[in-house]
């Protein structure tokens, strides 16, 4: 237990502590709240290049795991965290609530979730798991005179109150039957052990406290709420980054400490993930609200991204990591056009005619539409079939047949998107004028959109590499 | 041939697109100009197909292979055999008509129209020139695109409910496709290359299950009877160029999927759902020709007579002989041709009178003399008089049928009769009778209009003469299937 040699292992998350730390106490000196973003921009970037020199190993008695997975994780988070404050400054300061403590929030919320892909061990994720989770609830009623931004807030903060403690039930239940937190140590105990009915119990509570952060059915009541009250930019993080974690955590726990039950927690999950395929998607249809519409499409998504981990397999393992990695741009990239579109984009129908009104804006919004169905030349079908391919090859048919069903069903919904900027008349005058950050977020958010559409090779074996499992 | 032809051919119309993308929307004309150069240097890009192509072989030329995605093994893999070389030379031809047809009709949002139609053109040889699964299921998805808004933007007075419509239609049965894709994948030693696939001989429960995934998305596309009401909506309503596109090229797709992947693939189980598919086609070609019958609108008409008309192809295809298949294939470019050709009259009078009902015309003989004579070359075509190119393919793939199934052959002849009447009848209230008021000063076919069509009645003519130029492209390519079907 070389001490020095655990520091040098988790010295991308103390890094991430000092500088929010830093960009907290920025605020009291400087007044421009921009230069603060910008330290917040800095401060991630400063971290993901400390991370990709960390080498991999365990610390602190095998709490802490540095991996190829916890490492593909994390930088699914930096950068849905960067696209995010490039989003939030024009946003804040037109909603008159441009306070620093934002920024060093959303990083505080990136070093849970760093934690929680990091976490070989019960008790630091759920540490994680709350340090991201109190961020958020917070960073969801940042717009403090907005009534439905203090509901979101509320109530994401009672049901993840909720969510939290079914998971600490759940830690205790299998503390009781392992005497261990540790997740090897668990899966060593528990191969001697049958599926007694108290280790179904704990799997139950488990995987409803993850499902909860993932937002799949029947546990997403809180998020079409949540995700429309919420400032934009964080809505777009949300959907991105804090469901990212929980499938980190869902493919960490499941596969490593139980995977003697593996029978069980697939046939939970398939459960789940059909449920939410279907409600998600077909709820979405009749939304006329855009945010609430992208709500129900981020929990349909999460049902997508479940079968990779249903399937089991490190190609399935490696597939749900491509299509989160996919998912972070283009869900973000969707988002940013709705906040560049500001207070006139919440209603679906501030979208007619935009198409001829904001040509380039329509343009990428109906990129990132098709995207979402999962239509080639785009990510969003580059994601989606390496998703039915891992998860045909696990000898889930039926469940892959359903999920290109429901992708039809979902092309309805976006779809509309299109037709109402391309097919309806424009019914009142629209002007859309980002700043060069938002700008660049579109930018990057479009760019990879396509080039993962056309070329995906090496972000597969980027997924694939970084599959190699802990 | 020093040059890739296939990737320049698809990739033309892309640069097109591309260049449109720079052009700033109040140049109208340079866009217009600009497009009718690319689809143009298109056509003459892929004349080497049919100088250089030799008919002598029955395997797949002018092959392009370079390694895409290696980790799943997916190949950027074209080439053309006797089957498909014919579509992609469609493809490039119908590429310039549509542009010339839409130069005054497309008045709103000009770049963005013809960005489309250039996409869709390359996504449409594509499909026609891909020999890997997964290049194919991505110019096929990707066609979706362009195709949806050509009809939800530019189209008629009920054309957003037609766009989505034929959007989930198509979707629907695609994505049932792309499973069978996965499965045929893991099945075949992991590859999307078509050919290797098409060497192994899978278990005959294996073949009927993929057979059915496949025909989801083949039989949505042709359309067959039952999944055929997305096209007369989407005909309907869709700009005349989308309506040639669709009905020249886009419905052909699903044909030409049976042809290149459901026969080869999975012969045993073609041979046992023959009874079906003869079943299917029959009905299509009676009921379309019936509900021809009953049309009050121009468009619509036509569009049914498409179901007819792509009954027989299917027909011809499942008679799995050596005469229906080559009557199905030419019968497919037949269609193309006379179908694209009178949704091209179609938007000529449409651009004058703005009306698709039939009740609106009549006497249009003595008005537009020139117009008549070109619709009546096509009606004539349409309904296979000899001499012309309808003739041939129905005449072969009746041959086929009779073979196959003299029940079958028999119903289909029957087609043939109720083609006669309703084409005929809605000349004879179009063109002849006294002349409606409401047609009175319209003006004839200007120069444009008649050199977009004038290629088209060549065409018609020659095939209808000398069908050599064509069959003989097909012969061993598909002696070669009929081999394998047996």
């Amino acid at each position: 237990m070389d001490f020095s040699r655990d520091i040098a292992l988790i010295k991308p998350e103390l890094w991430l502590t000092g500088l929010a730390i830093v960009v907290l106490l920025a605020e009291l000196i400087i007044k421009k709240k921009e230069v603060i973003a910008f330290l917040g921009i800095i401060a991630i970037a400063v971290t993901a290049f400390i991370t990709l020199n960390v080498a991999p190993g365990l610390a602190f008695k095998e709490m802490y795991t540095s991996d190829g997975y916890s490492m593909f994780f994390k930088f699914i988070f930096f950068i849905s965290s960067i696209l995010t404050i490039l989003l939030s400054m024009r946003y804040l300061g037109n909603e008159n609530v441009h306070y620093g403590e934002y920024y060093s929030l959303l990083l505080f919320s990136v070093l849970g979730m760093s934690f929680m892909a990091s976490s070989n061990d019960l008790i630091l994720l759920y540490l994680g798991t709350e340090l991201m989770a109190l961020s958020i609830y917070v960073l969801a009623g940042f717009k403090r005179y907005d009534a439905r931004s203090n509901e979101a807030a509320l109530k994401y903060f009672l049901l993840g109150a909720f969510s939290s403690a079914l998971l600490l039930y759940g830690i205790s239940f299998i503390y009781l039957l392992t005497g261990t937190t540790n997740l090897r140590e668990i899966a060593q105990r528990l191969i001697s052990g049958s599926s007694e009915p108290v280790l179904m119990i704990a799997l139950l509570f488990l995987a409803s406290a993850f499902a909860f952060k993932i937002a799949a059915v029947p546990f997403h009541m809180w998020s079409p709420d949540v995700y429309e009250g919420a400032p934009t930019p964080i809505t777009a993080f949300m959907s991105v980054g804090p469901k990212a974690a929980g499938f980190a955590v869902i493919g960490r726990v499941f596969i490593i400490a139980l995977g003697s039950i593996a029978v069980d927690w697939k046939t939970v999950l398939m459960v789940l993930s059909v449920l939410t395929m279907i409600v998600g998607n077909v709820l979405a249809i009749s939304q006329t609200n855009i945010k609430r519409m992208l709500a129900y499409s981020s929990i349909a998504h999460s049902g997508y991204a479940l079968l990779g981990i249903i399937a089991g397999t490190p190609e399935g393992i490696g597939s749900t990591m491509l299509y989160l990695f996919i998912y972070a741009f283009m869900n973000i990239g969707a988002f940013a056009i709705v906040t560049i579109m500001g207070r006139e984009g919440e209603q679906l129908s501030d979208y007619e005619g935009l198409g001829k009104t904001e040509p380039l804006w329509a343009a990428l919004m109906l990129i990132f539409m098709f995207s979402l169905t999962g239509i080639p030349p785009t990510a969003g079908f580059v994601g989606k079939f390496y998703l039915f391919m891992s998860v045909i090859n696990a000898g889930y048919t039926g469940l892959a047949i359903l999920a290109v069903i429901m992708s039809a069903v979902s092309a309805y919904f976006y779809l509309r998107v299109v037709m109402l900027m391309y097919m309806k008349e424009p019914s009142k005058s629209v002007s859309v004028s980002p700043n060069l950050p938002e700008a660049l977020a579109v930018t990057i958010t479009t760019g990879l959109v396509l080039l993962m559409g056309v070329s995906p090779y090496y972000f597969i074996e980027f997924a694939k590499a970084a599959m190699s499992l802990i | 041939m020093g040059y890739p032809v296939l990737s320049t051919v698809i990739f033309l119309p892309v640069i097109g697109a591309l260049l449109l993308l720079l052009m700033g929307r109040r140049q109208e004309l340079a866009i217009k100009w600009c497009s009718l150069i690319f689809t143009v240097l298109t056509f003459i890009a892929s004349l080497p197909l049919f100088l250089n192509f030799d008919k002598a072989r029955s395997d797949m030329q002018f092959v392009e292979v370079f390694e895409w995605i290696p980790a799943w093994n997916i190949k950027y893999y074209l080439g053309v055999d006797g089957i498909s070389v014919l579509f992609v030379l469609l493809s490039a031809l119908l590429g310039p008509l549509c542009v010339l047809i839409s130069w005054h009709s497309i008045k709103d949002k000009v770049k963005e129209f013809y960005i489309a139609l250039l996409l869709i053109e390359a996504a449409m040889i594509g499909v026609f020139s891909s020999l890997d699964f997964f290049l194919f299921y991505v110019f096929w998805e990707a066609m979706l695109i362009p195709m949806y808004l050509i009809i939800g933007v530019w189209g008629g007075p009920r054309r957003i409910y037609s766009a989505i419509k034929f959007f989930l239609y198509t979707l629907a049965g695609s994505v049932l496709m792309l499973v069978g894709i996965i499965v045929l994948y893991f099945n075949g030693g992991h590859t999307f290359d078509i050919l290797s696939l098409m060497s192994q001989k899978f278990p005959y429960k294996l073949q009927l299950i993929l057979f059915w995934a496949f025909f989801a998305a083949f039989a949505v596309k042709v359309p067959m009877w039952p999944v055929h009401t997305w096209l007369p909506d989407a005909h309907t309503e869709a700009p005349t160029a989308g309506s040639v596109i669709l009905a020249g090229i886009l419905i052909k797709m699903g044909a030409y999927g049976f042809l290149r992947f459901s026969l080869p693939l999975f012969p045993d189980a073609t041979r046992a759902m023959v009874p079906v598919m003869l079943t299917l086609s029959v009905i299509a070609i009676i009921y379309g020709g019936v509900i021809c019958l009953v049309q009050s609108d121009l468009k619509r008409l036509i569009a049914y007579s498409s179901v007819s008309h792509m009954g027989f192809v299917t027909l011809g295809i499942f008679a799995l002989n050596q005469q229906g298949l080559e009557g199905g294939i030419l019968q497919m470019i037949n269609h193309g041709i006379v179908t694209g050709a009178l949704f091209l009259l179609v938007g000529v009078i449409y651009d004058r009178s703005h009306s698709r009902e039939i009740s609106h015309y009549g006497g249009v003989a003595t008005v537009l003399p020139v117009y008549a004579g070109f619709f009546m070359v096509f009606t004539l075509a349409s309904i296979g008089l000899p001499g012309l190119n309808g003739f041939i393919g129905e005449f072969l793939i009746i041959l086929g049928g009779f073979k196959a199934s003299k029940l079958a052959g028999a119903l289909a002849a029957t087609g043939i009769i109720i083609g006669a009447a309703y084409m005929l009848w809605l000349y004879q209230r179009v063109f002849f009778q006294e002349v409606n008021p409401n047609i009175k000063g319209y003006k004839d076919m200007d120069l444009r209009e008649i050199i977009t069509l004038a290629p088209l009645v060549v065409l018609v003519v020659w095939i209808g003469v000398y069908p050599n130029t064509f069959l003989g492209f097909m012969h061993e390519s598909v002696k070669q299937l009929v081999i394998k079907l047996q």
